[in-house]
């Protein structure tokens, strides 16, 4: 067993775990923050993305203990003092989700996304950044045009 | 003037459930953790087929955090019954379909890569799965049946003793003298043979199960990934034997995508439950994507030769069509209908086809078993129909759409030579709203823009119609389902007068919460947020059928309106006694009841409050209250129709299909939602588009599966996938009070053969099968290049 630390959506947190422990399974298990979810194993679907010193990567192919000293954001961390993140209401305003599974995920790609290109997306560049995001319920249709208008609404 | 907000039936009312979804709150399966819990894990079968020798578990149960080890033999102790499938099906000499026994886990056999053998407990995941590793199992390997053209051979191997040639049946349905008949005066037939690819379902959020038992109530508790938990618990009371169902209670919480694949009672939650009691602490299971691969139902997988035959106009005389299904290794629960009663009744399609004769022969393989996947049955019949239409207009060179719309029914009722009797539609206005929308008149200009690029472009048409609402109880019990498909609805409304809306019904992604909402808001008058949606819980909900076959606007709101219709009727009783009026003089709308001719009137909340408090009328005169609950048993089918356009553009260097264009005009009937049902027709385009492009699910020769993860299987992505244009033709559906006919499944129904038709429109040939990936694509553009090389 060891012991990591990190700050997860702003606050300081740290457990005792095996090293083997993803991060993911930190977040869901250990904390008990299951906003973030696991759809694949394989790196390919991008429902387990989380913003680590603010760049996205995929919880469930990072060890947790890599993540010592980090800076991880879920998505329960992204709406400030109850306001909704511009991404989050986008995406409710398009209809950007169905089941929500892939929703978390989606989000903090989107806003990853913006960090990276900008304000301004068209809808392919979305697309094409959205390769490591897989969604079976919406077709991304409703997907693209919210992170477009997400990506407009940001500060 | 009415104050409440334009929420009501036709509103585009953005979702009441997305709030947790979008602020990480959603509650699935895998986020629920009960005290004690343990962690199961599957040692599953490496093999395709073969005998279970000896099961040896010393070592593992050594391992660390083992709680149990179990298998086949001790569910065989407990009596635990095996999983049922609930449609019996006869073949055409009368004798029953043949069910081989499906026990949770292996019963001295092995029939597909993935079946389950023992399961193990433990503390954690990652000591049960560490375990799992240790357990020996010593198998002897039999040969494999893969190949569903040569699994019936003579000599092959046998994979359930009752069905010794590998058919689970040899149905068939339909005229086959007046077939025959209708054939031989031809002028002219059309012939094809249709590979209809398999696919797995691959839900976002895998499948997951808790089993939790009660000692002190001796009450089960099942929280599970499930599209109908009343059903699930049906099952497991009356066939599997858990519990009898009050002691048994099936919570199926936020559900991360369906598709079909959730609706069926599988090994691994059978396992949780009766394993809870087992070892006295609650029981998790969460699938790994490959295990779902490898485990959950699949869909499709057709061979098919179809024949078409016209007469010297055109017109089509008749339809037949041999089908040979695979089911897999075992009968999943509702695998037997699907390309029976789901399938061969669709073969009309849009069209006046006075004779159609289909046999369809399914068979056990050594694959995972094969149920219903999104449209389940109706796109395979779909792929059939519009495919044999696509290529008759060709041969005969006429204008494929004009030739559909030569062929169009276009007065209804319509009574279809199987089955069927179509109640209502607009076939050939779709299809002219959708060419409009579409330009297919500057079709030609594009074409010619892409030939000067290299490019080959070509525009394909889907005219689907599909059997929804499913269905009339009665009518699918004579045809051999074990159930009868009904909903139930109880509308709860509370002194003050919210509203909590108990649903049969169950939301995975539809946003019934959102939709039923609607109804009830716009019914009641009472703002949207006043009313609460109940589903998933049979604690909560009494019965209930559940959701798929774009069922749940049609028959669960239905079950809704007739408990609205209820509730109703008793506030105007409340109403009439508390303003001392006669009920006849009670009107009710806006939220208000008035007495008629006068000024006297009372808000919906006033009468609810007067309901409880009882202050105004006596025992005698009324019962207390306003609760009703209704059951709704639909009078027909419902028939969602409407014309895909597709139009791609090939790269002949490369064989990527580029899809340019995607236009569909959808017939739904009432929308209650637009945005809504929007979202669910592009959803089930990308479905359609994956099957026909992408998805392929390939097993080896020794029944391997070599596509078992994201890595290997073609989920469609946001960059292969276009943007679509949508509309409606709306004609209401007579068989329910709404109107509403369904749109769940309509693009996966509709798009793999609009897909394929401007394929080969573009080639120039007929010959490219699902999935045309680049590699099939390329390899058949060639063809096509020397041909224009040769012009």
């Amino acid at each position: 067993m060891a012991t990591v630390s990190m700050t997860v959506n702003g606050k300081a947190v740290s457990g005792t775990i095996e090293p083997r422990t993803l991060l993911v399974q930190f977040l869901r298990e250990n904390l008990r923050l299951t906003g973030t979810h696991v759809g694949c194993d394989t790196s390919q679907c991008g429902a387990c993305v989380v913003h680590v010193d603010g760049k996205a990567v995929k919880s469930c192919t990072t060890l947790a203990m890599s993540c010592d000293g980090a800076s991880v954001t879920t998505i329960e961390g992204l709406a400030q003092g109850g306001v909704l993140h511009p991404m989050q209401e986008a995406f409710r305003e398009h209809h950007g989700l169905q089941c929500g599974y892939c929703t978390p995920g989606m989000i903090m790609s989107a806003i990853d996304i913006v960090n990276r290109k900008g304000k301004k997306l068209d809808e392919h560049t979305i697309r094409e950044e959205l390769e490591g995001n897989i969604c079976r319920c919406t077709g991304y249709h409703n997907i693209v045009k919210a992170v477009e208008a997400g990506a407009a609404a940001m500060k | 003037m009415s104050t409440v907000p334009t929420t009501g039936i036709g509103a585009p009312v953005r979702r009441k459930e997305d709030h947790r979804f979008i602020t990480g709150k959603g509650n699935y399966t895998d986020d629920i953790n009960r005290a004690g819990q343990t962690h199961a894990f599957f040692v599953r079968s490496p093999h395709a087929h073969a005998t279970i020798k000896k099961i040896d578990t010393k070592e593992a149960s050594k391992m660390p955090g083992v709680v149990g080890i179990l298998t086949g033999a001790d569910l065989a102790a407990d009596k635990v019954g095996g999983l049922i499938c609930g449609w019996m099906i006869h073949s055409k000499d009368g004798s029953p379909m043949k069910a081989g026994a499906h026990p949770a886990l292996a019963d001295g056999k092995v029939r597909y890569v993935g079946d389950h053998v023992a399961v193990v407990i433990a503390e954690t995941y990652a000591e049960a799965k560490d375990a799992a590793e240790k357990v020996v199992v010593d198998y002897g390997v039999l040969p494999a049946v893969v190949e569903l053209a040569s699994c019936t051979v003579k000599g092959v191997t046998t994979i359930h003793d009752v069905a010794a040639d590998n058919v689970v049946y040899d149905w068939h349905l339909g005229d086959k003298a007046a077939t025959e008949a209708a054939f031989k005066k031809a002028k002219h037939i059309t012939k094809i043979d249709l590979v209809n690819n398999r696919l797995v379902p691959n839900a976002m959020e895998p499948r997951a199960a808790i089993g939790d038992y009660d000692s002190g109530e001796d009450a089960f508790t099942l929280y599970t990934t499930s599209q109908n938990p009343h059903v699930a618990r049906l099952i497991l009371s009356a066939f599997i034997g858990i519990a009898p169902e009050h002691k048994l209670r099936v919570i199926a919480p936020d559900v991360g995508g369906g598709f079909g694949s959730k609706i069926y009672v599988y090994a691994e939650e059978t396992v949780c439950v009766w394993a809870a009691k087992k070892v006295g602490r609650p029981v998790k299971w969460v699938a790994d994507r490959t295990e779902e691969f490898l485990a959950v139902a699949h869909g499709r997988d057709h061979m098919t030769h179809a024949e078409m035959a016209l007469d010297a106009d055109g017109k089509i005389l008749a339809v037949r069509v041999k089908t040979r299904a695979n089911l897999g290794a075992y009968l999943s629960t509702f695998a037997s209908a699907v390309p029976t009663y789901l399938y061969a009744p669709l073969l009309s399609g849009q069209y006046n086809v006075p004779a159609i004769y289909a046999e369809v022969e399914a068979v056990y393989t050594n694959t995972a078993p094969v149920d219903a996947y999104r449209g389940a049955g109706r796109p395979e019949a779909t792929f059939v129909v519009e495919r044999l239409v696509e290529v008759a207009a060709r041969q005969l060179g006429e204008d494929p759409a004009k030739f559909r719309l030569k062929n169009f029914i276009n007065k209804w009722p319509h009574q279809t030579p199987v089955i069927m009797m179509y109640d209502a539609g607009d076939y050939a206005g779709s299809m002219k709203q959708a060419m409009k929308l579409a330009d297919v008149a500057g079709f030609g200009k594009r074409k010619r823009d892409s030939a000067k690029q290299g490019k080959l472009r070509g525009l394909g048409y889907s005219a689907y119609i599909e059997a929804c609402g499913i269905a009339p109880s009665a009518a699918v019990g004579s045809l051999g389902a074990g159930v009868g498909l009904w909903e139930s609805a109880e509308v709860r409304v509370n002194p003050i007068g919210t509203v909590e809306v108990l649903t049969g019904s169950h939301s995975h992604g539809q946003g019934h919460e959102t939709t039923f909402a609607q109804l009830v808001a716009g019914r009641l008058g009472i703002p949207i947020d006043q009313v609460a949606i109940v589903h998933g819980d049979t604690d909560k909900v009494q019965m209930g059928m559940g959701t798929y076959g774009s069922r749940s606007g049609a028959v669960g709101m239905s079950a809704i309106v007739k408990a609205l219709d209820k509730v109703e009727a008793k506030a105007k009783k409340v109403a009439a006694l508390c303003m001392e009026a006669a009920e006849a003089d009670i009107d009710f709308k806006d939220g208000r009841f008035s007495v008629r001719g006068t000024d006297k009137s009372m808000a919906f909340g006033e009468v609810s409050l007067q309901a409880y408090v009882a202050h105004k009328f006596t025992g005698e005169q009324l019962e207390p209250g306003l609760k009703e609950g209704a059951f709704y048993d639909p009078t027909n089918f419902t028939f969602p129709a409407g014309v895909h356009i597709c139009e791609v553009e090939i790269d002949p260097e490369t064989g990527i299909t580029k899809v340019v264009n995607w236009t569909a005009v959808d017939d739904f009937g009432t929308v209650i939602n637009p945005m809504i049902v929007e979202g669910q027709v592009h959803g089930g385009i990308a479905q359609g588009i994956g099957q026909a492009l992408h998805e392929g699910t390939i097993y080896d020769k020794n029944g391997q599966l070599l596509t078992a993860s994201f890595m290997d299987y073609g989920m469609p992505r946001a960059d292969d996938l276009p943007n679509y244009t949508l509309g409606f033709n709306s004609t209401a559906a007579p068989s329910n009070p709404l109107g509403i006919k369904g749109c769940g499944e309509a693009g996966a129904i509709a798009a793999p053969p609009a897909v394929i038709n401007a394929i080969t429109d573009a080639l120039g040939h007929e010959e490219i099968a699902m999935p045309a990936t680049p590699q099939a694509v390329w390899l058949a553009a060639q063809k096509t290049l020397k041909k224009m090389a040769a012009e």
